[in-house]
């Protein structure tokens, strides 16, 4: 059946009943686009496990992250109700009462609102069903009044109210007549007109129709005094909830999800800049940055064979004993693991490289290595975190996925932002030290690392130290040199015995014991840093559960469909790889397909392009090209040819956008684009 | 035309010497000319160009020779055959054709850009100056093309040849040509280049480039005016083919690169498969990049979807509507045989179908996502609901340099797009061959076949009102002021050829015409209804023609 029509657009193809019952198995096509690779079932089912885990997570951290707002939101609107009943009763404040109860929220997730409906769902969820019901009305009616609305609303709850104890047992029986909780998700796009009109109206009728609203806005609430006069916002009793920014939400999604050992996967330096990147300047969706991690996480399964043993160690371990010896030869041609090969003494290479038993042995135990690499890595990483993130400018980032950023990408002490950060270090006040050391005692303290169990106990001793140094009476006199430079003397002679002072000062400066001590915790410091923090290519097998494809993951999720466009047609030699098409900048061979070659023709033109002028010049670069081969037909059917291909050319430009047809001039068609290159 | 072009080429390809006095004498009268347009003194003029020096652009080399031919007699003999040359370029005559030079891959589209100059001038002079620019004998300005080596002399010249001293206008253009040229070979195999990318890639020149470009585009847009050649259509003999003839003759190409372009479609046919995971594991795929893409998903529909439910989309097809593939999904995926108030509630009750039944899954693919009949908001967030739901597969493909706009955040995390990037140069065949997307050749055996068959069906006093109003509109032919013909004029008309009685049947008779999309009317600057048939004149004259052979 074919695919195209003058008369329809939309073909339908539906297998046979029966073939449709064998649907083919996700897995199935995790293996068969790539050469039959190994182990790809357990590698799809290792995925699967990783990502639904990872998940999970995120819902729950977000949850988390939303839980205070949902709570005092509900919290608000059981109040307000709790208002609508007294107001019902006691007629003195049905006059003040005018004011409908407006929830105002800041919102830097995208996808929040549809969880706070979700969420009142089941809170109550008449709510919902009453809201529904008034648009379903609003639907049927053209006409549609506030009175039918109100009085509507009378029979709906008149008629759900024999149902409504069951349903809300829970809560308190207050719930007779149920507000109306109107949610406005996006306040910035609504007209100002309608709002304000359907605030006074409803404002009117607030008596027998209860109404709460609920407005979303992204921006900021001063957007509410803009959208809305006085007079109306004055009708508003509104309480502003502001929910976590979104950058905050970053940090802990990639303190839960990167920065642990929970999950084995982890991404390159490269990877999680580009994903941080697109967050920070492309979209601040955090559901984007899921999703990127969701695609590196399939891609990394998907590309890298060895990816089978990126799981929880004691299942890695059971995998490497059923490694296949073609996955053996894979391991052996890891960069990292030739370089660790190259390393050990000759037999012990040549029992690497030929004996598989001894392999998986010697893989066992550098996976190993590389947990408790990675146990480490992030225990020194919070507690470097700890001291950098609160220094003056921030020479390692304000955050700890800028010190991550580092830290993945070389060797951190090698930078000279690290050296300025330890000079800062040099200078901090006691009581932040040791605010600081008492952090990281609590990090430290939080895992049971064999290896670093010893470094809370350093940083406990410190702590004992500074608190000693709070006990023991400075000895020293500070006092007692400036007493003797109180005379009188001239500027010149005062500058000079300042400099003296100065000079004598550093050459048998004393140190303070809090200065020796000081010290000694940023020296301590530096060679945590410097023994754990070591780049992640220094560790063999690093390859197994680093994602560093970026250039994959930058094309699929942040392309760019002009530069792709422009570049094909500006540079065929670019896709063809043909010799003929290799050309200079800026240039292209007259053998190159027609439509680069009208493109290069109109880039030429400003606003408008006389088409004939266009066709005449297209015929003489195409006719050129020709000339080389033969002048096989007669001339006039060659002519006519390459006018056919001209406009194919042309009305292909003008699909893509480039030109498009005016009135201007006969003729003529508009440029769309300005500029060559 | 060409050909003889060509010919001519041949002999008159000669260098003239012209002695030193006529350089002189052609350059005052010039001068002359040009002071007493401009009311230009001469010191005003020479410092002027100093500025301009100083400020130096490439691009205006020429334009800065025209200047110091103003100058000074010494000047004059200084720069020697270079003024002469373009002196002789500027020559008075103003008309345009494309010119061919000895090397014939030299390229030039006849193009005034002299409006830019023009601004540019007005700017620096602060003087009343773009009337003598304007009117400067230069007619048109041609971009030339320069071996790339010697990037700063950015040769932009204006010349201007007639069709009928073709002699003398290639000769100029010779000596220019030579002028420019000189100490450098002109490039002798190749190249159409853009002047924008003549410059030397290093970084500094594109600094310049990309002021330049900021530069040019406002002299573009600053002067509303654009100058073009005048020439048309009509003259060239084969302007106009219509769809078949296009398709024969395009069938005579042999395509070139076929091998190249076999291996890009080959790689992209191996990731068919991870296509289909992707799709399966909730992402959507949309593919970009240059060349028609429907080969190669209809490729990927015969070779991994022959199994599933699939329908296919021709966004391209100027009938289709979001309503139209919602129908075909409820009517024919799902076998509905019900109607719906709205196209939301049809949406809606599509998703709920969806999600009651999850093992029902179905597979869309959307030639052209970004057409002009599916890029509308309403389309897209209808489509992007539906993609967003577990069991429904988009994979669609965008072609307009712009498509990317159509999606604010909230429409791409409805869609979850994977890009793919699918170059593939295949000619857009199918996607151009719709009557609409046909940029000028339109055979118009559409609109002409379709205007009969409306007319047919009506009475045949409602086809003399009609007729009445084509004659009209083709006696107006001419008239570039013509806006229509005003109700009251046209009931007159009608009146008098008895074709109606009373303005109510003719109003009447109009709605007609207009449901059926055979007249717009349009409100005038002085309020009255002015009446126009939307379709082109020689599709009007055909359809004369062949009522009046009928009858």
């Amino acid at each position: 059946m074919a695919t195209s029509s003058v008369s329809k657009g939309c073909f339908v193809f539906k297998p046979n009943f029966k073939k449709r019952k064998i649907s083919v198995p996700v897995e199935d096509y995790f293996n068969k686009g790539k050469n039959e690779s190994e182990d790809s079932k357990l590698r799809f089912e290792t995925y699967q496990l990783i990502w639904q885990q990872m998940k999970s997570e995120t819902e729950r951290l977000q949850e988390e992250l939303n839980k205070n707002l949902f709570d005092s939101l509900i919290e608000f609107l059981r109040k307000s109700y709790s208002g609508f009943q007294k107001s019902s009763r006691d007629w003195g404040c049905q006059i003040k009462l005018r004011e409908i109860p407006t929830a105002a929220l800041i919102l830097d997730m995208k996808h929040f609102l549809q969880k706070l409906v979700s969420q009142l769902m089941m809170d109550c969820c008449v709510d919902e069903e009453t809201k529904e019901g008034s648009i379903q009305v609003a639907q049927k009616k053209t006409h549609c009044s506030m009175d039918s609305l109100s009085s509507w609303y009378t029979n709906v709850t008149r008629k759900t109210d024999p149902k409504m104890p069951r349903k809300k047992r829970t809560s308190s029986s207050q719930w007779q007549s149920p507000p109306v909780v109107l949610i406005l998700k996006d306040m910035e796009s609504f007209t100002t007109k309608v709002l304000q009109d359907f605030i006074i109206i409803s404002s009117q009728h607030l008596h027998e129709f209860p109404l709460i609203l609920i407005f979303g806005i992204a921006t900021s609430p001063i957007i509410i005094h803009r959208l809305l006069p006085h007079a109306v916002s004055s009708l508003l009793c509104i309480e502003l909830f502001q929910s976590l920014s979104c950058k905050e939400h970053l940090t802990t999604v990639l303190d839960k999800l990167l920065l642990t050992t929970q999950f084995p996967f982890k991404l390159s330096e490269k990877v999680l800049q580009i994903l941080t990147n697109i967050f920070l300047y492309h979209d601040f969706s955090i559901q984007n940055f899921i999703k990127g991690l969701q695609l590196s996480l399939l891609e990394h399964f998907y590309s890298q064979p060895l990816s089978v043993l990126c799981c929880n160690l004691p299942e890695a371990k059971r995998r490497i004993n059923f490694l296949s010896d073609n996955q053996c030869e894979n391991i052996r041609r890891l960069p990292s693991f030739r370089r660790y090969v190259e390393k050990q003494a000759s037999e012990k290479q040549v029992a690497l490289l030929t004996n598989e038993r001894f392999l998986k042995e010697e893989i066992q135990s550098l996976l190993e290595n590389l947990h408790v690499y990675h146990s480490n890595y992030f225990l020194v990483l919070r507690c470097l975190h700890q001291f950098t993130s609160s220094l003056p400018k921030y020479p390692l980032g304000r955050q700890i996925r800028e010190l991550y950023c580092t830290c993945l990408e070389k060797n951190i002490w090698d930078s000279e932002e690290y050296v300025s950060a330890l000079q800062l270090l040099r200078m901090l006040a006691k009581d932040e030290l040791m605010t600081i050391l008492q952090k990281c005692f609590k990090i430290f303290k939080s895992t049971s690392e064999k290896q670093l169990g010893s470094t809370a106990k350093r940083i406990e001793e410190f702590l004992a130290q500074f608190q000693n140094l709070d006990e023991a009476k400075e000895e020293e006199d500070t006092s007692g040199s400036l007493s003797k430079g109180l005379q009188k003397t001239d500027l010149y002679h005062l500058q000079k015995s300042l400099l003296e002072m100065k000079e004598l000062r550093r050459t048998n400066k004393k140190q303070t014991r809090f200065e020796v001590l000081r010290e000694k915790v940023v020296n301590f410091i530096d060679s945590l840093v410097r023994e754990y923090l070591l780049p992640p290519e220094t560790q063999p097998l690093h390859e197994v559960v680093y994602f560093t494809a970026g250039h994959t993951l930058r094309e699929h999720l942040n392309a760019a469909p002009r530069i792709a466009l422009h570049t094909a047609l500006n540079n065929p030699y670019y896709y063809l790889k043909n010799e003929a098409l290799k050309s200079e900048e800026g240039c292209i061979p007259n053998v190159a397909p027609d439509i680069c070659i009208a493109y290069k023709l109109h880039l030429e033109c400003s606003r408008l392009i006389n088409l004939v002028d266009w066709s005449e010049a297209f015929a003489t670069v195409v006719t050129a090209a020709e000339k080389m081969d033969a002048d096989s037909a007669t001339s006039e059917e060659r002519n006519e040819i390459i006018h056919a291909r001209f406009i194919r050319a042309v009305s292909e430009l003008e699909l893509l956008g480039f030109i498009k047809p005016t009135k201007q001039k006969t003729d003529h068609v508009a440029r769309l684009t300005w500029g060559g290159c | 035309m060409m050909s003889k072009l060509e010919l001519k080429e041949d002999r008159m390809l000669e260098v003239q010497f012209v002695g030193d006095d006529d350089v002189l004498n052609h350059i005052l009268d010039r001068e002359a000319d040009v002071l007493t347009g401009a009311k230009l003194k001469k010191e005003r003029t020479q410092l002027l160009v100093n500025t301009k020096k100083i400020i130096k652009k490439p691009e205006y080399d020429l334009e800065e020779d025209d200047q110091e031919v103003l100058k000074d007699q010494n000047y004059v003999e200084v720069l020697g055959r270079d003024i002469q040359a373009s002196e002789l370029a500027k020559t008075p005559r103003k008309n345009v054709s494309l010119s061919l030079k000895n090397d014939p891959e030299i390229i030039n589209i006849p193009q005034c850009s002299k409006g830019h100059s023009a601004s540019d001038n007005v700017q620096l002079k602060n003087n009343d100056k773009s009337e003598f620019l304007s009117t400067a004998p230069s007619g048109l300005k041609k971009r030339l093309i320069v071996p790339r080596s010697h990037s700063d002399s950015e040769s932009e010249y204006s010349t201007s040849n007639s069709e009928d001293d073709d002699g003398v206008a290639q000769e100029n253009e010779e000596d220019t040509n030579e002028v420019i040229l000189n100490q450098k070979i002109p490039s002798q195999n190749r190249a159409v280049s853009a002047p924008v990318c003549k410059e030397t890639p290093s970084k500094k020149m594109k600094r310049d480039k990309t002021s330049d470009l900021v530069e040019e585009y406002f002299e573009a847009h600053s002067s509303s005016k654009v100058l073009t050649s005048d020439r048309t259509l009509q003259k060239l003999k084969r302007a106009k083919l219509d769809q078949q003839t296009l398709r024969n003759l395009l069938s005579k190409v042999s395509p070139s690169f076929s091998a190249e372009l076999k291996q890009l479609s080959q790689q992209y046919e191996q990731l068919f498969h991870k296509w289909m995971l992707q799709l399966r594991l909730g992402f959507n795929i949309v593919l970009y990049g240059l060349g028609s893409k429907r080969d190669l998903l209809e490729r990927f529909r015969t070779t991994v979807l022959q199994d599933s439910i699939h329908v296919v989309i021709n966004g391209f097809f100027p009938g289709i509507s979001v309503k139209s593939i919602l129908n075909s999904i409820t009517e024919e995926v799902l076998n509905h045989m019900g109607t719906f108030r709205s196209v939301l509630d049809q949406l809606d009750w599509i998703v709920n179908k969806f999600k009651e039944d999850s093992s029902l899954e179905l597979f869309l693919l959307i030639h052209n996502l970004d057409s002009q009949m599916l890029r509308g908001d309403k389309s897209q967030q209808i489509i992007g609901q539906l993609s967003s739901l577990r069991n429904i597969y988009l994979i669609a493909s965008i072609d307009h340099l712009n498509a990317p706009l159509m999606w604010d955040h909230a429409k791409q995390s409805l869609y979850n797009w994977l890009w793919y990037e699918t170059t593939t140069y295949s000619p857009y065949t199918e996607e151009t061959s719709y009557e609409n997307s046909l940029l000028v050749k339109q055979s118009g055996s559409l609109p002409l076949s379709s205007l009969i068959h409306v007319l047919r069906s009506l009475t045949p006093n409602a086809r003399g009102i009609f007729r009445l109003l084509i004659k009209y509109q083709l006696d107006n032919l001419d008239n570039p002021s013509y806006i229509g013909l005003s109700f009251q004029d046209f009931y007159q008309q009608c009146r008098e050829a008895f074709l109606v009685n009373s303005d109510l049947t003719l109003r009447a008779q109009l709605t007609e015409f207009r449901d059926h999309k055979l007249i717009r009317t349009k409100k005038g600057t002085d309020g009255v209804e002015y009446l126009l048939i939307p379709v082109d004149n020689g599709t009007l004259r055909d359809f004369l023609e062949r009522e009046e052979e009928e009858s």
